[in-house]
This record gives structure tokens, C-alpha cells and sequence, in this order.
């Protein structure tokens, strides 16, 4: 085994890790937007980090790699931003844990509260 | 949509030149000269279609100084990513949740819209942060543990070290 292959399983073995991590925060967190915290950053670190192995491992690849690595890193953010906007456009409030829940959700002077309570999961 | 001067629209269209041909020989991954005639014919007619789409700046983009801070940004960005991941991993492992989450705002000295969709998008892969929305020049963060909710105190610890680079980048 070279040194490369053990760099590039290395990598492949961190980005499934990740993966594995944000699916479970996916599973645990109580409403939309911790989801998608869990979700983006584990997305982001675990799928660079197995593109750029799988680069490492075939060496004809490393630069269509770098490429896809550049797109995830521009368009997850995005992505989860949007989803993060159109749910609370559409009424589903943040789960607020602390007692004071009028200044804990400033998105509220933006996007005026309809209904009373945030959703309960 | 802004009128451009010529000079404008020049600088433009050779920086979304050598940047999809940057792209192009990346994708084909070889310099054999039928390859490289054919994407440079490809991109400058791509880039000619887009100059109003898909630039911010134009040519001063490629001062060595900017490029300098482009890619101290990249390590501070990355930086911030690797400790964002193992944030979110404790959090994600350790069995009584811990977070207190909430939306908290700030204001930027950001001009440009593309300066600000970079630093909204630093944001989200930061530790404990999404950007919900941008409101003219104020940001709404979805923090997953809100250590305060004053708008200044919240721009310190949020976006202070992004923010530095990227007003010496744009």
C-alpha cells in the first residue's frame, strides 16, 4: 500500500464519519433549523473530505474533484439557507428552549408571528 | 440592473474568461492544444453571454494583495469548518442535547451583494450559526446556543474575523 492510498482512505473513512454524524443529528435535533444545522456542516465537511479521497485514490481524478468540492461548498450553504427562509415564511417558528422567547427569535420583526407557538415535534 | 461602462464590461468578460477556462482545463484535466483551443472558443463565448450574470468584480480581482487575502480567507474559512463539524458532532453525541437555540441579529459594513453572500454562507458552515436571512445590510442567524442577544456583542463573536478579510478582499 502506498502512502497515497492510505491518505485517501483515511479521508474517505473522516467523510463517512461525518456523514454518519449529521444523519444522526438529523435524528435527534427538535425542530427544522437545528436539523439543518447538523445537517449542513456534516454534509459539507463529510462530502468534501470523501471527494477529495476518492481523488487521492484515482489520481486521473483530483481535479474534477477539487471542482465538485468548490460546488459543494458553494451551494449547501445556499441550499439550507433557503430552506431555512421558506419554512419560516411558512409559519413553523423556532423551538426556543430558554424562558425569555420574545427576544430569543429577532427574525420575528422581519416575518410577523400568525399563529401562538412554535410547532411541537 | 446597473448600467456598465466599457471598461467595466471589458474587465467582466476577461475574468469570467480565465475563470471558466480555469474550469475547463480542470474538467478535461489535459493541455493537449485541440483541448485548449476548443475551451477557450467555449469560454469566451460562455463569458460573453454572462457578463451580466456571473461576476462581482472586475479585473483589480486579480491584485496579488486581494489574492493574498483570498487565500488567508480560505484557511480561516476552513478553520472555522473543521471546529463547526466537531461542534456539531459533541452536541450531536453527548446525550443530553445541549443547545439553546434562537435567532439573533447584526449589521455589516458589507457593501456589494457578493461580498455578502460570502459571508452569509461562511456563516452557516461556522460553528452553531445558519444565516436565515439577509435584510438589506442585517443578517438573521439561527445560533443553536445563543450566548447573547445584543446585536454588536452577537457581530463579535459571529462575524468579526470573516468580516475583517473580506472588506480587504472587495
Amino acid at each position: 500500500m502506498s502512502i497515497l492510498e492510505i491518505i485517501g482512505g483515511i479521508l474517505l473513512i473522516i467523510g463517512s464519519i461525518f456523514l454518519f454524524l449529521g444523519g444522526l443529528g438529523i435524528y435527534r435535533m427538535p425542530d427544522t433549523y437545528n436539523r439543518l444545522q447538523a445537517g449542513t456542516k456534516a454534509t459539507t465537511l463529510g462530502g468534501m473530505s470523501l471527494v477529495l479521497g476518492v481523488g487521492i485514490l484515482e489520481p486521473a481524478w483530483i481535479w474534477k474533484a477539487l471542482i465538485i468540492i468548490i460546488f459543494i461548498a458553494y451551494s449547501n450553504p445556499i441550499s439550507s439557507h433557503a430552506l431555512a427562509r421558506a419554512n419560516y415564511r411558512r409559519g413553523h417558528y423556532p423551538y426556543i428552549k430558554s424562558k425569555d422567547k420574545k427576544n430569543m427569535d429577532a427574525y420575528q420583526e422581519v416575518v410577523p408571528h400568525t399563529k401562538e407557538k412554535e410547532d411541537k415535534v | 440592473m446597473q448600467t456598465l461602462t466599457f471598461n467595466q464590461k471589458l474587465g467582466r468578460f476577461i475574468l469570467n474568461w480565465i475563470f471558466l477556462m480555469i474550469v475547463w482545463l480542470m474538467f478535461t484535466s489535459t493541455l493537449f492544444w485541440q483541448e485548449v483551443v476548443v475551451g477557450a472558443l467555449v469560454s469566451m463565448l460562455l463569458s460573453l453571454a454572462s457578463i451580466r450574470l456571473f461576476t462581482c468584480c472586475t479585473l483589480s480581482l486579480l491584485n496579488p494583495v486581494r489574492i493574498f487575502w483570498m487565500i488567508w480567507y480560505f484557511f480561516v474559512f476552513l478553520k472555522a469548518l473543521i471546529i463547526a463539524n466537531f461542534d456539531v458532532a459533541r452536541r450531536v453525541i453527548s446525550p443530553s442535547l445541549p443547545i439553546n437555540p434562537g435567532i439573533v441579529k447584526f449589521k455589516t459594513k458589507l457593501k456589494t451583494n457578493y461580498s455578502k453572500m460570502v459571508l452569509a454562507n461562511s456563516i452557516t458552515l461556522t460553528p452553531g450559526t445558519l444565516s436565515v436571512d439577509v435584510v438589506g445590510d442585517t443578517f438573521y442567524i439561527h445560533w443553536i446556543d445563543v450566548e447573547t442577544t445584543d446585536p454588536e456583542e452577537a457581530f463579535k463573536i459571529i462575524a468579526e474575523p470573516f468580516e475583517k478579510v473580506l472588506l480587504k478582499i472587495f
